[in-house]
């Protein structure tokens, strides 16, 4: 079997006296896309922050690419090339769409300007913004300097998977990212995730929908309890499968439920 | 494709109906032209233009008011370069509240910061550690001034980061231990104006300047320019100010975006400390002496300063610009109250604190109009 490009092992995170995770395990391979599924409160949005440098675990190793890395925050990760869609989408309202996407990491002008006065290149920034948009097909939005803030939900959501399919570069995580969406949003938004891949970059889709999680996914995680149950593949499984697994109404075979 | 004879067989075939989209761009109905929404919409887009007319109007009114009350004529440019002369400290420390308020923050500690900064600097400039190079002392006085400003600020930036205290704790707390170490150090003495002008008179350089007609221009008022250029840039043109207003507005955002928000917050702080101790030397030239209970309200009058210039106490959102303009406008208030319309003293702050309440209400109306 080829080498995980994401391998995490005996995860544990505590909230005071709240276990978020308990020894979770975690693997994702080359070009693949993994969905993530499991009932509210089953730890989901903690792992992925785990992964994703928003929250240190208290125990477990995460290697990436073999190599074990400890990310002391979101921008470690980012400097690794894992990029996040949060649930909470994690843009800031009174700034432009261009200043959102290029936030903590602008462009800035060449020469003097940029290196003396740290000059950030406006005119690039917003055309490159301009750009990505336009391949997500947002196109209800009517100018790249308007502030997030008065967008609506769903093209808020649509910014955020445009920024983060525009800069991942080894590992792309959505955490509901078609929460907020409409139909027609949706469907850019599950093209893209195969127009990622298609880039040879893996995915984390983490997601409450489950014809979407069955469409596009190669494997699906299931999390209960704190911990990861089993993997499915989506072909030999049914979603009152998996459904069953994440709530406990099944135990899915080789599993034991104290394991 | 589903219809009455063929239903919908699989889960996602009402997706089918995509193909039928409507594919041109949005297009939507222009506002009623009215002027009043073109004009709330011009403030809107351009906040500043509100302290800014404010300013207008209300220089003209009590321009009025002195013609009709037969107080002499307020428009003479004698009458503008004092407003101006006498605003110049409080906009130089509005620069620096408009920083932290930026972020969501507030300083209460800058007026002792920039009294403590302008004794070290005047007594440093005045009795010289190093008296072999007596042309070093002024210069040496202005930077260790300038330093312990920045220092004070790095001290309140790194107890507000890294205890994770509210800023508003943390500065009500320095402002005493501030006040205290100021009153031990100086043993509540003044510095003179007689020592200054004698041993060090570069201390003093922001208080000149050049005659412009009748108007008197000093050099504090084109560093508070220069100054407030500066902040402009950093704030809009710089990644550093995009990060100063993102945490603003949501600093879990801001982390999660991937900005090390402690390290901008310590840099915000540290800034304003250092702003604070610059303006020690602009408020040593502006006074031409240093008392250790000068400038005592400068710090309330520093934030009324940067709300009614349009920033929002909320963090987030604010400008520069509007800042010197609130500074200016609360400055003509208590002149124009005092020699167009010749009340007492007390009405001047009657008068800056109905601004203030004006202010935060009109931005509080602006802010609703826009959602």
């Amino acid at each position: 079997m080829t080498q995980p490009i994401i391998k995490a092992r005996g995860l544990m995170k505590r909230y005071g006296t709240v276990v978020a995770m308990n020894g979770c395990d975690f693997d994702l391979y080359p070009g693949e896309i993994l969905g993530v599924i499991g009932d509210n409160g089953a730890g989901k949005s903690t792992l992925i922050k785990a992964l994703s440098g928003a929250v240190t675990p208290d125990h477990g190793t995460i290697e990436l690419e073999g190599k074990a890395v400890h990310f002391r925050g979101p921008e470690e990760a980012r400097g690794a090339g894992i990029e996040t869609v949060y649930q909470t989408l994690a843009m800031s309202p009174a700034l432009s769409i261009a200043d959102n996407m290029f936030l903590g990491r602008e462009w800035r002008k060449p020469g003097i300007l940029g290196s003396v006065f740290r000059m950030t290149d406006r005119a690039r920034m917003n055309a490159f913004a301009r750009e990505k948009l336009s391949e997500l097909g947002l196109m209800t939005i009517q100018n790249i300097n308007q502030a997030v803030e008065t967008l609506s939900g769903g093209q808020r959501q649509g910014v955020a998977v445009a920024r983060a399919a525009a800069f991942g570069s080894k590992v792309v995580i959505l955490d509901e990212p078609t929460a907020a969406l409409g139909v027609k949003e949706s469907r850019r938004v599950l093209e893209l995730i195969q127009d990622v891949r298609k880039r040879g970059i893996p995915i984390i889709l983490i997601s409450h929908n489950m014809p979407h999680v069955f469409e596009v996914c190669d494997r699906v995680h299931v999390h209960r309890l704190g911990r990861r149950l089993c993997v499915i593949d989506p072909k030999q499984h049914s979603m009152s499968d998996a459904v069953a697994y994440m709530t406990g109404a099944k135990v899915p075979d080789g599993v034991t439920e104290a394991a | 494709m589903s219809s009455p004879e063929t239903p919908t067989k699989t889960i996602s075939d009402f997706e089918a109906k995509l193909a039928e989209a409507d594919k041109t761009v949005a297009q939507f109905q222009a506002d009623d032209r009215s002027t009043f929404n073109i004009l709330k919409g011009v403030l809107r887009r351009n906040p500043t233009l509100i302290p800014a007319a404010v300013l207008i109007i209300s220089y003209l009114a009590f321009g009025l008011a002195a013609f009709a009350m037969d107080h002499g004529n307020f428009f003479r440019g004698t009458v503008l370069s004092t407003i101006l002369q006498q605003m110049t400290v409080v906009g130089f420390i509005a620069l620096a509240q408009t920083l932290v308020i930026l972020t969501a923050g507030i300083e209460l500690s800058v007026g002792e910061i920039l009294i403590m900064s302008a004794l070290i600097m005047a007594n440093l400039g005045v009795n010289p550690e190093n008296p072999e190079v007596p042309g070093l002392a002024a210069p040496l006085a202005i930077a260790a001034g300038v330093g312990i400003g920045a220092l004070m600020g790095l001290f309140n930036g790194i107890l507000i980061t890294k205890i994770k205290l509210p800023p508003f704790i943390v500065t009500l707390g320095t402002l005493s231990i501030f006040r205290a170490l100021k009153l031990a150090y100086s043993h509540s003495e003044s510095v003179r104006n007689v020592d200054i002008e004698a041993k060090a008179p570069s201390l003093l350089f922001f208080g000149q300047g050049f005659k412009f007609g009748t108007f008197n221009v000093t050099y504090g008022m084109i560093g508070l320019v220069l100054l407030a250029a500066v902040v402009w840039f950093a704030l809009n043109r710089t990644a550093w100010g995009r990060h100063v207003h993102a945490i603003g507005d949501d600093p879990d955002a801001a982390m999660l975006s991937g900005i090390k928000v402690d390290r901008v917050l310590i840099t915000v702080y540290t800034a304003a400390g250092a702003i604070c101790g610059l303006t020690a030397w602009v408020a040593i030239g502006r006074v031409g002496s240093v008392s250790p209970i000068a400038f005592g309200d400068i710090n309330l009058a520093s934030i009324t300063a940067v709300v009614i210039g349009g920033t929002s106490l909320f963090g987030g959102r604010g400008s520069v610009v509007g800042a010197v303009l609130g500074a200016i406008i609360v400055q003509l208030f208590t002149t124009g109250l005092s020699v167009a319309v010749r009340v007492d003293d007390y009405w001047q702050t009657f008068a800056a604190g109905c601004l203030v309440i004006v202010a935060v209400a009109l931005d509080q109306y602006m802010r609703r109009a826009s959602k």
